[in-house]
């Protein structure tokens, strides 16, 4: 775990205290709206439907308990006693008040947090693979090259009126779990000949025009990264659209150039900004890579896991479903679902969060993470511990074993919440949950992604679900259109549109036409819908959600 | 020729909670019911302009379609429903201040 410097402890001071002079002036009616909304905006300060949002950045999704605790303290003290983790892997508080705003910065000030660059066309916290230096896939941990893009990034001065937001996601993995091809920059670790490197991805996003990221540069040396994506930015940054917000992120500008041409930009450019990293930064990361070094791992007999498992139906499903295999022999990565069966996925209360930093702190070394799919991770538990920690979460409502099924669903804030959006998602997500789970279905159906947005701005990743749901407008109704067999991983896809949409009435009942469809075409249990979906194409799943069609045609 | 014009209340966030207000003849609400129902588009313009000039009051003042539920001004876009009501997912927020 990174620990803020002097140098970061002393600027966020600072920032605080501008921020604090800030609020007070447009309190006092020194400020208008207009002159305080990009002051508040650079502070991570929303003015959603109901109230205003402060969106707290966690660099690269990574806590340890005394984080995590002031997260609680936060949504005990200012907001309703809770706080809602975002695909972004932030937190979200959705109702503090204007005035209690600079003492909340100043509280999360005491353990190096910040809402700095949360918002704002800026380069937005850099997320990672949630599962980083615990996943048995991995060649390295890529939090050290996180925290060295944070750090370069944060109050960039070139980098703080950019044409519109950045986004920049890492993985040390060969199997994908950052959606880094739906990033503006997407970074994979790569080794060649026993050298590190990455494979960068540019321009890809979701929002309503999605796009694939594209590589620019199948093997960077490690040593080149920042200059290079500081080449990679500052071209973007001087030829990306300013006239038209929606055709501003760099996916737009590559599309229009092409991909060979901004290559070509970028390695001019990069002739310039190598000269001016003087390797400094690679020290800097050397000193970061301390900080990331992996705990001592214990060893410890098993079977008071073998003996849960074996007794405790409850405990294996969950066991079977929340587990993850760990590069440390007799360690799994604990996976705690938020996605209770009803419940809104993503929120977490303020019991609920110190429970999970006293777990995190007694049994899992101090860590824990926030993951894009909006769950929480132990990333570091030996076996032994697992019924303990069983045991506390199932008090705490916490022990949903679903993760990766379809009640495990991505869905953005929607209508309940956010001011863009043009309908709900979370009570779609609920009832979809629900009616699933009161079928007992789930575990049968298999891994289903199942992601939902309330706009187009699609921060529900719905272009890369499974089953993709996108909420909108119809006439002033709500209106939910489906696509199908889109996919967040190294493979990423962008979802096929099946067709018109449906009703919040009608949306649930269509999905799970979908899932029957599935459980009809697929091979075997072992199939899963992605799979069964890539093999079958869409003209099943059509034929099944449009059926007056197919009688039409006929 | 131009729409008729339909009955509007002027509504906005506070600037201090940031929760969703409505104008009355005096001064604010939290409630919608209670708000002032302009029938008047002249009278309706002015009374937007007098709201956005409270700016250590309010952000972001608009006019927003309202029905007559027998005198009582109700919501006609889903939008606004949700900013009279709260969040939908579970009772939290406005429907629980209110009642």
């Amino acid at each position: 775990m990174y620990s803020y410097s002097e140098f970061d402890t002393a600027f966020l001071a600072q920032r605080n205290a501008q921020f604090r002079a800030q609020v007070e002036r447009r309190i006092a009616g020194n400020l208008t709206e207009d002159e305080f909304k990009p002051l508040r905006l650079m502070n991570g300060l929303y003015l959603q439907l109901h109230a205003y949002m402060l969106r707290v950045a966690i660099p690269y999704g990574t806590l340890d308990s005394a984080k995590m605790r002031k997260l609680a303290e936060l949504a005990e003290r200012w907001d309703k006693g809770y706080g809602h983790f975002t695909t972004r892997q932030n937190i979200q508080y959705n109702w503090p008040e204007l005035k209690d705003v600079p003492d909340m910065l100043d509280a999360l000030a005491e353990v190096g947090m910040h809402a700095i660059q949360t918002s704002g066309n800026t380069i937005r916290n850099v997320t990672a693979d949630h599962f980083a230096g615990a996943a048995a896939d991995e060649i390295a941990d890529p939090r050290p090259v996180a925290e060295l893009l944070r750090q370069w990034s944060t109050d960039h001065p070139e980098f703080q009126f950019m044409p519109r937001k950045f986004k920049i996601a890492v993985t040390g993995s060969p199997n994908d779990r950052a959606v880094t091809k739906a990033h503006d920059i997407g970074l994979r670790m790569l080794e060649r000949d026993g050298a590190r490197g990455f494979e960068v991805i540019v321009g890809g996003g979701l929002g309503r025009t999605p796009m694939i990221g594209k590589v620019i540069n199948d093997f960077l040396p490690e040593a080149d990264l920042l200059p290079y994506l500081e080449a990679v930015v500052s071209v973007w940054n001087q030829i990306g659209r300013r006239d038209n917000k929606y055709k501003a992120r760099i996916k737009i500008t590559v599309h229009e150039h092409g991909i060979d041409e901004i290559r070509r930009l970028v390695e001019e450019r990069f002739v310039e900004t190598r000269k001016t990293f003087s390797g400094v930064d690679q020290q800097m990361l050397s000193e970061i890579e301390a900080h990331f070094a992996a705990p001592a791992f214990k060893t410890a007999s098993e079977a008071s896991f073998k003996d849960a498992y074996h007794n405790d139906p409850a405990f294996r499903s969950w066991a079977d479903t929340n587990l993850t295999a760990h590069r440390a022999p007799g360690y799994k990565i604990v996976s705690i679902s938020l996605k209770k069966h009803g419940d809104t996925p993503g929120d977490a209360s303020a019991d609920q969060m110190r429970l999970m930093a006293d777990l995190a702190e007694a049994y899992g070394h101090d860590e824990l993470r926030i993951s894009h799919e909006q769950n929480v991770i132990l990333p570091h538990v030996h076996v032994s511990d697992l019924p303990a920690i069983h045991a506390r979460l199932k008090e705490a409502g916490l022990a949903t074993a679903n993760i990766g099924l379809i009640s495990d669903i991505i869905a953005c804030p929607g209508m309940d919440y956010c001011a863009l959006a043009t309908a709900r998602s979370i009570p779609i997500a609920q009832e979809i949950a629900t009616a699933f789970d009161d079928l007992k279905r789930e575990h049968d159906i298999g891994e289903l992604k199942i992601k939902i947005s309330g706009c187009i701005n699609a921060c529900g990743h719905h272009h890369v679900g499974h089953i993709g749901i996108l909420g909108l407008d119809r006439a002033g109704v709500e209106n939910y259109q489906i696509t199908l067999g889109g996919d967040h991983r190294e493979t990423a896809k962008v979802g096929d549109r099946v067709g018109p949409g449906f009703s919040a009435d009608d949306i649930v009942p269509a999905v799970e036409r979908i899932v029957d469809t599935y459980l009809d075409l697929r091979t075997s249990g072992d199939e899963a819908f992605i799979d069964t979906y890539n093999r079958t194409g869409l003209a099943p799943f059509k034929a099944a959600l449009y059926p007056e069609a197919k009688v039409a045609a006929e | 020729m131009s729409k008729p014009f339909t009955p509007k209340v002027v509504t906005a966030n506070h600037l201090l909670a940031g929760d969703v207000i409505y104008q009355t003849a005096s001064g604010w609400t939290r409630d919608l019911a209670q708000a002032e129902v302009l029938t008047d588009e002249a009278d309706a313009d002015l009374r937007l302009i007098e709201a956005s000039q409270q700016v250590d009051v309010v952000v972001g003042a608009y006019l927003a379609d309202v029905a007559l539920d027998e005198g009582t001004p109700v919501p006609t876009h889903f939008r606004e429903t949700f900013r009279a009501t709260g969040p939908s997912n579970y009772a939290h927020g406005k429907q629980v201040e209110l009642s």
